[in-house]
């Protein structure tokens, strides 16, 4: 077990660097066409001053993101066991297959005929993604989970306006484990937001379920496994609570990585999916986005999805405007389309046995991790003792920092120091000084085992020398950083002309 | 084929797992699955492929694509064809970016949020604002999101927007926006030039405007003339006055913060990014005022310095705004963003530079002026058909030829042309119409082919 060092660049601003006159981009001769067309365009419509860009070479650009690059960990660099984002491997082929020119080079606007592939690929997909998760009809047009809440929630509002019931049911109900864009994405959708406690299992309290359905209840929205890595054991009842009050169900994707080929949410009784494809399916993050939130429905809602849908008349795919009550559109355009064309060679590749190995493991290696880590000095793993964890788990080491100030926060900083990811923190908020810990299938046996040795080594520290903890992390490109003094008005800078008028006195 | 990903999954590694755990079947960790909803069967999905099967599998489907580099396409209107610098790509495919998430763990992650910051900055230079956020799903989401952000700050709820948009982003613009209570009430423009008409503007702008919101160049490509005295009949009446722009055209266009603009959106796809069939990447910015900027949706990122003073440092700020901390009081929803797409604008904005953004908007506004000269001294061809100034769009109007648009365009397909995007249901009134793109990309053969086809499409 050795401490790790990532690259220290003294890296400037891109504005800093470069001189007058350096450019890094050839523009093609304009002699074919008249340059003097500009003077056509009038004076009070040009730009009188040029943009305050930088003037650097592509020499100069091209090392200045590699170094950037350098100071940034991303899961090919290590372990990066962060809870509810499924930080699993991205496999090459699918990059590979993502920039070809059949994906980069087309526009959406194009005939049909001229785009079959893209739309087999949508359609196919489409199929996979209801057959995985026992639903009828998938949307892809949502660009990441959040997006795909929102169309969720449109949904359950176009729904209810159909039965004349909008007025009334002004609620949606969410669990107090829930991810932080449920209740987000139910308000944006003009809903008012119920939340149940969990009970002590970590499962949603059913009697507190039934005190909070009404008629004025529009809904549920519900992460199974949970936020806890507990699988909602009574499902089926609070499907029927639900269902009985009025209320759709809607199953957040975002922990499907636990169940594939095991459970699927249709089965469950859910009205509405959404999954991440950048979770789940393995498409790469890239460091916030772009992702895909593909969202899918049973068939009496099938009709409010947004427009268009892909469909195929056993001669030719084609797009879909004639839904009749359709939500309309929740993005521009179709799908982020290189995301999309990602997870289908991921399916493709993995089949049905893949993708059932791949929750087998990943929910073997978070119970592994968990049996470990809840036998090391100042941590437990609450909630549901003795209950399997899916494919993640959430530890404590509140016991920790009564013991030895050394907080969740600082466990996850000293973790950087070894070259591992910290996990999610202080989430779900029902745990105090929470670990959210999600290995997933890729991390390899020896890279567990050297997870827990580091966590044991923090433990350690802490209780023998916890000025060397607190004071994590040590070894990544910059030290602890303060970001008090970033949010604050004082020395808020979100950009360069926001630092030259603040700092540079200009 | 799925082992290769997955190093735990031998017989030998499994038995050691489970043994750890004490457990004999894999299945009792799924005991807690009861047996009504378990799944029972395997997933019927085709059988796993190799990485060579599959390669092919799929190059076979997408080959069924044609791609604009196999023909000449005239096609915009919300993504457009530029040339994307080999750079470009070589940074996005850097793994470190590529596979590492939002970063929440600011001090292992100080590549992608400089990253971030210089691309908020360099978006803030272009369009003259003062903060940009990291990033939003498109142009259509960033105007729903604005239009919010609007209401938020005034406390008002009436949202004008001009006519002449697109109707795709309306309908993303009312998914936004009704559900806030939001009431979006539409501007006529002048049938001849385009221009916002400034009559019914001022009928409609009232002390319950929350803001006027224009494109420039519009949906339709034509420039609009006096944007200031917009911004003065909807600041009068205590309104945002909101722009959305193309982001290729501001090195010789006015920039939206040139001409008041208190919120400018618009799309990022041009600067460095593919179109990908339709990947977009929200540009989202606004002035520098604290009410303002506390309003705004999506990731920021904010340079700092660490906790000893000693080396400048970056990471994600007034998080108090976001679903993880505020939840359903948060400004918005959004948390996976276009992050990459961003990256990858960053690094053309910082290869072009100002001369490279002038020259490229000088070499587009040629072209443009150039295919819309060739194309009139076509019989029965209008263009453009809005009597303004345009910039890499223009419309197209064949009410003078006998022919049917939809008929045009399918003898210019046969001839590997894809002809502008019809506007005939997105817009009525302007008869037999369409969008035409010319960037760049554009050669001289493809846009004398172009109207060779075009006449004789005309004349068949």
């Amino acid at each position: 077990m050795g401490e790790f060092r990532q690259a220290r660049w003294f890296e400037p601003l891109i504005f800093s660097i470069g001189s007058s006159g350096r450019r890094g981009y050839s523009i093609p001769s304009i002699r074919d066409t008249d340059r003097s067309a500009l003077r056509d365009i009038p004076e009070n419509l040009r730009r009188r001053r040029l943009p305050d860009l930088p003037e650097v070479s592509e020499v100069e650009v091209v090392k200045h993101f590699t170094r950037l690059s350098q100071m940034n960990f991303g899961v090919d660099n290590g372990l990066y066991p962060l809870g509810s984002c499924t930080m699993k491997y991205n496999p090459k082929m699918n990059d590979a297959v993502a920039s070809l020119d059949e994906v980069r080079w087309i526009h959406p606007l194009q005939p049909e005929e001229t785009l079959q592939g893209m739309l087999e690929v949508m359609y196919k997909l489409d199929l996979w993604l209801c057959e995985i998760t026992g639903m009828h009809k998938f949307s892809l047009q949502p660009a990441a989970g959040a997006n795909g809440e929102c169309t969720g929630i449109l949904i359950i509002r176009a729904y209810h306006q159909m039965h004349d019931e909008l007025k009334k049911r002004r609620e949606i109900i969410v669990p107090d484990s829930a991810h932080g864009t449920n209740p987000a994405s139910a308000s944006m959708g003009g809903f008012e937001v119920v939340t149940v406690p969990s009970d002590d299992s970590g499962c949603i309290d059913i009697e507190a379920l039934k005190e909070a359905v009404s008629p004025r209840t529009a809904g549920l929205m519900l992460t199974n496994p949970n936020t806890l890595g507990i699988f909602e054991e009574r499902i089926r009842e609070i499907e029927e609570i639900i269902h009985d009050a009025g209320g759709l169900l809607y199953y957040d994707g975002a922990n499907m990585n636990a169940i594939l080929g095991k459970a699927r949410p249709g089965d469950m009784g859910f009205d509405i999916v959404h999954l991440n494809l950048h979770k789940t399916f393995s498409t790469p993050h890239g460091g916030g986005g772009p992702g895909a939130g593909p969202v899918g429905v049973k068939e009496h809602l099938k009709d409010f999805l947004p427009v268009p849908l892909v469909e195929y008349n056993g001669k030719k795919y084609y797009l879909n405007y004639n839904v009749p009550h359709s939500i309309g559109k929740v993005k521009g355009f179709y799908c982020n389309f290189d995301v999309i064309v990602r997870a289908f060679a991921y399916i493709l590749t993995v089949g049905a046995e893949g993708l059932k190995s791949i929750s087998e493991i990943s929910v073997l290696n978070a119970n592994y991790l968990a049996s470990k880590i809840s036998c090391i000095r100042g941590f437990e793993v609450p909630y549901g003792k003795g209950k399997p964890r899916k494919h993640e788990f959430v530890a404590s080491c509140s016991e920790l920092k009564s013991e030895t100030r050394v907080s969740a926060k600082n466990v996850a900083k000293r973790l950087l120091d070894y070259g591992i990811h910290a996990p999610t923190i202080y989430f779900p908020p029902i745990v105090d000084e929470a670990l959210m810990i999600e290995p997933t299938e890729s991390a390899s046996i020896e890279e567990l085992d050297e997870f827990v040795k580091v966590m044991e080594a923090i433990s350690k520290e802490a209780y023998e020398n916890p000025e060397k903890v607190l004071s994590a992390p040590h070894n990544t490109s910059v030290g602890p950083i303060d970001e008090v003094k970033a949010s604050h008005p004082r020395t808020l800078c979100l950009s360069w002309r926001m630092y030259k008028r603040k700092f540079m006195k200009e | 084929m799925h082992d290769q990903y997955i190093p735990n999954d031998t017989e030998e590694i499994r038995k050691k797992l489970m043994d750890a755990i004490d457990i004999k079947e894999i299945d009792e960790l799924f005991s807690d699955i009861s047996e009504e909803i378990r799944l029972k069967r395997d997933l019927n999905l085709p059988n796993s492929l190799s990485e060579l099967e599959a390669k092919r599998e799929i190059e076979k489907v997408l080959k069924k694509n044609l791609t604009i580099k196999e023909m000449t396409c005239f096609l915009g209107a919300g993504v457009w064809p530029h040339h994307v610098p080999a750079a470009v790509d070589y940074v996005s495919s850097r793994s470190e970016f590529l596979t590492s998430y939002t970063p929440y763990q600011p001090e292992i992650s100080q590549g992608i949020l400089q990253a971030l910051f210089e691309y908020q900055s360099m978006i803030c230079e272009l369009l003259d604002m003062d903060v940009a956020n990291c990033s939003m799903y498109g142009w259509p989401s960033s105007l729903g999101e604005a239009a919010r952000m609007a209401a938020r700050v005034t406390r008002r709820n009436e949202f004008l927007v001009p006519h002449y948009i697109s109707r795709d982003k309306l309908m993303v613009l009312k998914n936004y926006a009704e559900p806030a209570g939001i009431r979006i009430i539409e501007v006529n423009q002048s049938l001849r030039n385009g221009q916002i008409d400034m009559e019914d503007l001022k009928r409609k702008v009232s002390n319950r405007t929350s803001g006027v919101y224009v494109e420039n160049p519009s949906y339709l490509g034509f420039l609009i003339e006096s944007p200031e005295e917009i911004a003065e009949v909807v600041h009068d009446a205590g309104g945002l006055f909101l722009v959305g722009v193309d982001s290729i055209s501001l090195g010789v266009l006015r920039p939206p913060g040139d001409y008041g603009a208190d919120i400018a959106i618009g799309e990022g796809q041009p600067l460095g990014n593919y179109m990908n069939g339709g990947s977009l990447l929200g540009i989202f910015a606004c002035r520098g005022e604290d009410y303002l900027i506390r309003q705004m949706p999506g990731r920021i990122i904010g340079m700092t310095t660490t906790l000893d003073g000693k080396r400048q440092a970056f990471c994600m700020v007034l998080q108090t705004r976001e679903q993880h901390i505020r939840r359903h009081r948060a400004t918005s929803n959004i948390c996976t963003n276009e992050a990459l797409y961003a990256l990858r604008a960053a690094v053309y904005m910082a290869l072009l530079g100002p001369r490279g953004f002038q020259e490229l908007g000088e070499i587009i506004i040629s072209r443009t002026r150039f295919l819309i000269e060739k194309l009139s001294q076509i019989n029965g061809v209008r263009v453009p058909f809005f009597d303004a100034h345009h910039f890499k769009e223009f419309t197209v109007n064949f009410d003078g030829s006998s022919k049917s648009l939809r008929e045009i365009n399918r003898r210019l397909l046969e001839k590997e042309i894809i002809g502008g995007k019809d506007l005939t249901s997105e817009f009525p009134e302007l008869g037999q119409t369409s969008l035409y793109c010319v960037t760049e990309m554009h050669t001289l053969q493809e846009i004398e082919s172009l109207c060779e086809s075009l006449k004789e499409a005309l004349e068949a």
